[in-house]
């Protein structure tokens, strides 16, 4: 029973695997990817004639059967990381990715400061013998 | 003090970077083909159908290439910067015909004159995708070994040429 549930399985997911359409493919790539000419827009939205020209070069190249890192690479060499929507973890780029959480880390740090300051202001400071003898003095009085 | 001081320099760190960001072009990407190869093509010449040019053919040469096309407004603007630097023959300028029609093409060049030693055809903008153009005119400088050296998106300026690509290409001509 097993057996045959693994075998409906695998069968299955083979099936689904080889019907994928291409087009969704295309168009989460298409999404990944900035049009050059219109830089708030991706390759999908855009109507710029170059991103027509590159959405075919993407079309064609899935259909060529290459895998979706090639496809990248391949814009990637040419318009450079600008293309990516994303763009990758490396040296140039580093401050763009650690930045926010610097800042982040930085302005934790600084409320922590100002609370343990605000804190140790709070605790006032233990009474001397004359303020508690006036204390209990006013204390007793009522 | 430092409780004033603090605040300041973030303010003041926060302006120096948004005066820089504004300061920038956002149009002008860096191009990651610059110190590298310049992509090979084999296309036909405008006017000279039966004539191929590649590269290849310029090897030893510091030579420019021009892309530009008859629908493009700024090559118009730019044209003129062009046809002065061919009158003193300095540098070799190959034009690329970018994603047009030869007829409109060559009708340009008649009109307002042709500052090409030649153009060749990119009917369909293929080379051009190899080259990441994107924002016609494009110019690149290639050097002898055939290395592109710097590239201007969007008009070359007489400014520019004297001050940047002209002196490039005189250290890179020795």
């Amino acid at each position: 029973m097993r057996g045959l549930l693994l075998l409906l399985f695998v069968f299955c997911t083979r099936h689904s695997f080889a019907d994928e359409p291409p087009e969704q493919r295309i168009r989460q790539l298409e999404e990944k990817l900035r049009c050059l000419v219109c830089q708030n827009q991706s390759l999908a939205d855009s109507n710029a004639e170059l991103a027509e020209d590159l959405r075919g070069q993407v079309r064609a190249q899935v259909k060529a059967g290459k895998t979706d890192e090639q496809i990248v690479a391949y814009l990637v060499e040419r318009y450079g990381d600008f293309v990516l929507y994303e763009p990758p973890f490396k040296a140039t780029t580093a401050l763009l990715w650690v930045g926010p959480f610097v800042l982040l880390a930085g302005g934790v740090a600084a409320l922590l400061l100002v609370l343990r300051r605000r804190r140790s202001a709070a605790e006032a400071p233990p009474l001397g013998p004359e303020e508690k003898r006036l204390a209990e003095r006013m204390l007793g009085e009522r | 003090m430092i409780r004033f001081l603090a605040p300041l320099a973030i303010f003041l760190a926060v302006v120096g970077f948004l005066y820089v960001g504004l300061g920038r072009d956002p149009r002008e990407v860096p191009s990651p083909l610059i110190g590298k190869p310049a992509p090979a093509f084999e296309l036909p010449v405008l006017a000279q159908p039966d004539k191929r040019f590649g590269p290849v053919d310029m090897k030893g040469k510091v030579w420019l290439l021009n892309v530009w096309a008859s629908w493009c407004v700024t090559c118009r603007e730019e044209h003129p910067v062009l046809v002065q630097l061919a009158g003193k023959r300095v540098i070799p300028v190959v034009g690329l015909n970018y994603k047009d029609k030869d007829e409109p093409a060559q009708a340009w060049l008649k009109q307002f004159g042709n500052p090409y030693d030649f153009s060749v055809v990119d009917a369909d903008g293929r080379i051009g995708i190899d080259y990441g153009v994107y924002g016609v005119p494009e110019t690149y400088l290639i050097d002898g070994e055939g290395v592109i050296r710097y590239k201007q998106i969007g008009a070359l300026t007489s400014a520019l040429l004297e001050q940047k690509v002209l002196p490039l290409a005189r250290t890179l001509q020795k």
